[in-house]
């Protein structure tokens, strides 16, 4: 497919976008004569427009890429994203959530516990913490729709993609894609699932079905360790005699650089697929179709990071949980469970399979002949999925998929703007700094937040390394688990915990979160502990295995959320109870006591 | 199974199935279960959403 007509196609996807929200801004113009005249938005919508915001080309490009490195061991994310993500989240957490939302007239997530817990410090802390690290996971989507646009027009490199997707991004966040307009959510979500569903079929076609997919992915490393032996007497020939057998691949490895070794790689993928093999099986590999070695380096960072960082941090996500009180009615999250968990299923499982079986498709001779992460550029997990789809599917596909990730990045980068932007105006300036409600200055302070936010997220979008995004993604839904989690479900369901439980939840679940990743924690088991590494000229505090763990490579959320969730339990106990009257107030108890004025005047406040 | 060997990785293929055919049948079954009912509550939190939304 041509630039032109490429670019046709995004300019006329633009076009419909914004003709759909400004038709959706008319009529529901005032939700609430909307509300009361009874109409209902259709639970499908609902659905959709959560599961937009929730997955994004982060989802669908990074750890797409991250599933063809780590193998189907990948999937117990799939399973989490359902189960937590949608199940979960939407029968125990998105009833009480809209409930106490409307109850307390909260309109953001820091407001929501601020509220509940009678707080301004909970609030304003909960926005700085989204103002400061929420950047870092929307550079991650941002990347990844970048990576895309990259892979596909040979003539644009990586910088202008992220200049073209900065520019549209922010075309479509002034021109009112901060409002959740559901007219659009659903073109979005809907064409997230067309794309995804006509490329698991692909995939799967293209590799005979199904099971025997799935076995060529489980004989592959075995096909690749056959092909390397039949390599090791042209290896022998150009290897020193000194050199013996066992070590000719770890020699290949080190002299690359080598005239004859580099001829070799150019001409035997297999070498280099053996290469990266071997590399993976290092870090505790066992192939695509096995979960890593118990205990290795891969093990951690997958369990640890990627499953549970991702798969139980998506709970506490600023953004989501501010979803369910857009909902009209607890009926209507009953049934957007059923549309939400197809969405998910297709979304992350075939981005997670699909970049599992990109494997097998690249390792066949007539398409080069090298395993996923020997045939992307610089061996970029990042590029593996934007390569496949403009290699193995139909050049008409690239142009729906670009729409697809679009629309991924679209509808979750402008609720992560609208989150920043709000946790900068509303929850730290003008209940942090201020302590006031309907500041005038507030607007002015929100719409600068969007701004800032989008400038800090293009720069960092620029500055991370390659190959970041599901790392990225995974960093901060940890941090918002281990900083608001105990919090957050202490105050849906726990009447006895207190505000001091949950400040000191807060702020042990940060500053655990914060000092693991700056002083312990190797990221991706990959990246020094970054102020260790600048203070101590040590990549992290804990080299060695304590109680056969080692840490440097857990994710912090495993050590912080504990920690929080501790403290918040003992401080609530150890502190005096909430008034009756305003705990009463935050479940809307049917209660004969006289009912309370606004909550902003109502509650006490640190 | 379904031409995988691992346990592990077998089982997660069908938990992932089953987890959402488990979201399925919640949504069908409670389908017309909880109030519909608009309180003076969400109106009143809808208008202030409007006009939050608006000045953005």
């Amino acid at each position: 497919m041509s630039p032109m007509v490429l670019t046709i196609i995004v300019v006329v996807y633009l076009g419909v976008v914004g003709y759909l929200g400004f038709l959706g801004y008319q009529q529901t113009r005032n939700s609430s004569d909307y509300l009361v005249a009874g109409r209902k938005s259709h639970p499908f919508v609902m659905a959709l427009s959560y599961g937009a915001t929730f997955i994004s080309t982060s989802a669908i490009v990074g750890f797409g890429g991250a599933a063809a490195v780590f193998g189907m061991g990948l999937l117990w994310l799939v399973f989490l994203n359902i189960f937590v993500g949608i199940f979960i989240a939407f029968v125990f957490f998105g009833k009480r959530t809209r409930r106490m939302g409307h109850t307390l007239d909260a309109h953001t997530f820091p407001e929501l516990l601020g509220r509940r817990f009678g707080s301004r410090f909970l609030q304003a802390s909960a926005g700085l913490i989204i103002m400061v690290f929420m950047p870092l996971y929307a550079a991650a989507v941002l990347i990844g729709a970048a990576r895309f646009i990259e892979s596909t027009f040979v003539s644009v490199d990586f910088n202008v993609a992220v200049a073209i997707i900065s520019i549209l991004i922010a075309s479509y966040v002034f021109f009112g894609g901060l409002k959740g307009v559901m007219f659009t959510d659903a073109l979005q979500g809907s064409l997230m699932l067309l794309g995804m569903i006509i490329l698991i079929v692909f995939a799967y076609s293209r590799l005979g079905g199904v099971s025997e997919a799935h076995q060529r992915l489980e004989a592959l490393p075995a096909t690749i360790e056959a092909q390397y032996q039949a390599l090791v007497p042209e290896l022998r020939a150009i290897a020193p005699d000194s050199v013996a057998d066992a070590a000719l691949l770890d020699w290949v490895g080190e002299n690359r650089a080598l005239p004859a070794v580099e001829a070799l790689l150019a001409a035997r993928p297999e070498l280099s697929n053996k290469l990266v093999l071997a590399g993976l099986e290092k870090g505790g590999f066992r192939g695509w179709t096995r979960m890593p070695a118990t205990g290795s380096r891969m093990f951690y960072v997958l369990i640890t990071s990627i499953i549970m960082g991702v798969g139980i941090g998506v709970l506490a996500q600023p953004q989501l949980a501010v979803r369910f009180m857009t909902v009209k009615s607890g009926c209507e999250l009953n049934r957007a469970v059923l549309a939400g968990g197809i969405f998910i299923l297709f979304m992350t499982g075939t981005a997670f399979i699909v970049g599992n079986l990109s494997n097998v498709w690249f390792a066949m001779p007539e398409h080069g002949g090298r395993i996923a992460l020997a045939a992307v550029p610089g061996g970029n997990p990042d590029l593996i999925m934007p390569e496949f789809i403009n290699q193995a599917l139909p050049r008409w596909f690239g142009g729906l998929f670009m729409l697809t990730l679009l629309s991924a990045a679209m509808s979750t980068l402008s609720s992560q703007f609208h989150a920043m932007g709000t946790a900068i105006g509303r929850d730290f300036f003008e209940r942090g700094m201020l302590g006031a409600v309907g500041h005038r200055r507030t607007v002015l302070i929100t719409r600068l937040g969007v701004i800032v936010s989008l400038v800090v997220t293009v720069t960092l979008a620029y500055k991370l390394p390659a190959g970041i995004i599901a790392t990225a993604t995974a960093i901060f839904f940890g941090l918002c688990a281990s900083s608001f989690l105990p919090s957050y479900i202490g105050g849906l369901y726990w009447r006895r915990m207190t505000r001091a439980g949950a400040v000191a939840s807060l702020c042990a679940g940060f500053g655990v979160s914060f000092f693991w990743l700056m002083f312990v924690q190797n990221v991706n088991g990959r990246f020094p502990a970054l102020l260790a590494q600048a203070w101590l000229d040590r990549p992290t505090l804990l080299p060695d295995a304590i109680l056969g763990i080692q840490w440097n490579f857990v994710e912090s959320l495993f050590v912080a959320l504990p920690v929080s969730a501790l403290v918040a339990v003992i401080v609530s106990l150890l502190t005096r109870p909430e008034s009756p009257a305003h705990v009463a107030f935050c479940f809307d108890d049917p209660s004969p006591a006289p009912p309370m004025p606004r909550p902003e005047r109502a509650v006490a406040e640190v | 199974m379904l031409g995988l060997s691992d346990f592990w990785i077998w089982s997660v293929y069908l938990l992932c199935l089953l987890s959402t055919l488990l979201c399925v049948i919640y949504g069908m079954i409670n389908w017309n279960r909880d109030s519909n009912e608009v309180t003076p509550k969400d109106r009143q939190w809808e208008q202030d959403e409007d006009r939050l939304e608006d000045q953005l």
